[in-house]
């Protein structure tokens, strides 16, 4: 009989559903972060440390900065875990975070082809660096997608006297994805970009690559934690998105951060307490 | 997913992140298909049958719909079951819900059309006979669909097939949350991205066989209904 046939799709259909919603658990929390935190693995080793001590599944949604602030501003996430200090204290005047806190840093490093195409490799000082790329003409990847990387990246022409926006040519590439997409498009094509360490040492389709200039001052990637501001958004899980930003710049967290390495070298460096970081 | 390892290993190992892995993309296209057969295969019949003034003009828009990007499906739907969104408040963005609602949206339309042109073939065979017996269109739609159920069967495959494969509008409304929202296709994406291009392939080679074994099934079901029908 069809019609009996399809009472018992519906009800399975209706049985699914009901199912499905109980994907959702009660402790848990939506983390914004960016795509070095999460591709590095640093989110695999200190999440279930966490999830151990308190119980809180912290469900990460990793984008590039400038998306995972967008995230934190439409309250569809509890805390924001990102790298861009400039870009999270507008987030916190704007009154879309409660109060940003310092975690921890690594560093940005320029790679490039092993062949040494602008004869950079092994020099310290960025800012020379990349002068010398653009009068070389020597192929770039830019991220172009406003991720913390991306801003520093910005950042370091502008330090170079160099207006990228207006003084690129078909050598530097834009390609408006992440991390390792940018990696993956420099390695088939022997260019040089801008990346943070983490991913760099995590990263396995390196190809030809190689670290050409790391070193500099300028190349420090601070990396901040807000909670998404309850007032603005009332669903805000306020009590357990606290906890983990109070867990990230406790002892506790800022030891687990410093324990995650790769082949004996560490990623991540904790600096809740250094001033003005 | 454990480092260094291959699909294969995973696969032998069973290890059990790449299961929830398989499971969750089983389960968010087979609802999809299920929720977007429900809408899907009595709207295709009732256009197969129906005549009225712009219907020709339906039929173009719903064939055209059939091609819907999955990234802007899931901006939408994004937009939408944002906390900032006409539909925030029911909190299901970054959810398997989420994904499950994304796509049904894609592939209702891939069902619909396909169904219709199903029906129409078949209507052509039963006009004459359903309307001696003077049965309505209500009456039609579910007898039509009843008796060309076995080919109706494609519809559903073509769906599942689209929704099984597409990362577009999961990642964007799942967020390819690790151990919640997390399919194939956006693990796939996630090693691409992290240069681990074999065991990138690897997956990509389980996400193939397990749409071959879907098929298969559905294949064998309608050999034995056939059977069974007569």
């Amino acid at each position: 009989m069809p019609t009996r046939r399809l009472f018992i799709v519906m009800a399975a259909a209706a049985s699914l559903l009901a199912s499905s919603a109980a994907f959702s658990q009660e402790k848990s929390i939506v983390v914004a972060s960016t795509t070095s935190t999460q591709d590095s693995g640093l989110f695999g080793h200190i999440l279930p440390l966490f999830k151990k001590k308190t119980g809180i599944d912290v469900r990460v949604v990793s984008q590039g900065t400038g998306q995972a602030l967008d995230t934190g501003r439409r309250g569809d996430a509890d805390v924001v875990f990102v790298h861009a200090k400039r870009q999270e204290e507008k987030f916190v005047a704007d009154g879309f975070g409660v109060r940003r806190y310092p975690v921890m840093y690594n560093d940005f490093i320029l790679i490039g082809p092993k062949s040494n195409s602008a004869g950079i490799n092994g020099t310290k000082d960025i800012v020379a660096a990349l002068k010398i790329v653009k009068s070389n003409g020597a192929p770039f990847i830019s991220r172009g997608d406003k991720s913390g990387t991306h801003a520093a990246e910005l950042r370091l022409w502008n330090a170079a006297g160099i207006d990228i926006t207006k003084d690129r040519g078909a050598w530097y590439k834009e390609i408006g994805q992440g991390m390792g997409a940018a990696l993956n498009t420099a390695s088939a094509s022997n260019a040089y970009v801008l990346a943070d360490r983490g991913t760099w040492l995590s990263f396995k389709n390196r190809g030809e690559l190689v670290i050409a200039v790391e070193g500099d001052n300028r190349l420090f990637n601070q990396y901040g934690v807000m909670l998404v501001n309850p007032e603005k958004h009332k669903h805000v899980k306020k009590e357990l998105g606290q906890a983990f930003v109070d867990w990230l710049i406790s002892a506790e967290g800022q030891k687990a951060i410093a324990d995650y390495k790769i082949d004996g070298q560490q990623l991540f460096f904790p600096n809740a307490n250094a001033p003005g970081a | 997913m454990p480092e260094n390892v291959s699909a294969l290993q995973l696969v032998l190992a069973g290890d059990p992140a790449l299961y929830a892995i398989v499971r969750l993309s089983l389960i968010v296209s087979l609802s999809a298909v299920l929720l977007a057969a429900l809408v899907g295969l009595p709207f295709g019949a009732w256009l197969a049958l129906s005549r009225f003034r712009g219907r020709e003009g339906a039929i173009v828009i719903l064939n055209a719909l059939m091609g819907l990007p999955p990234v802007v499906v899931g901006l939408l739907v994004f937009l939408l079951l944002s906390r900032s969104g006409p539909l925030g408040s029911w909190g299901i963005l970054f959810t398997p819900q989420a994904m499950i609602v994304a796509q049904t949206i894609l592939i209702a339309p891939i069902i619909a059309a396909l169904a219709r042109q199903t029906i129409e073939d078949l209507w052509l065979e039963y006009r004459d006979e359903l309307q001696a017996m003077n049965v309505g269109t209500l009456g039609s739609v579910v007898t039509l669909l009843w008796d060309g159920r076995f080919s109706l069967l494609t519809a559903l495959l073509a769906g599942f097939g689209r929704a099984a494969a597409e990362v577009g509008a999961v990642i964007i409304v799942g967020g390819n949350i690790d151990g919640f929202t997390r399919t194939m296709t956006t693990a796939i994406a996630l090693e691409t991205s992290k240069g681990d291009l074999p065991l990138a392939i690897g997956l990509g080679m389980i996400l193939i066989v397990i749409v071959v074994l879907v098929n298969a099934a559905a294949w064998g079901t309608r050999r034995f209904g056939e059977r069974m029908a007569g």
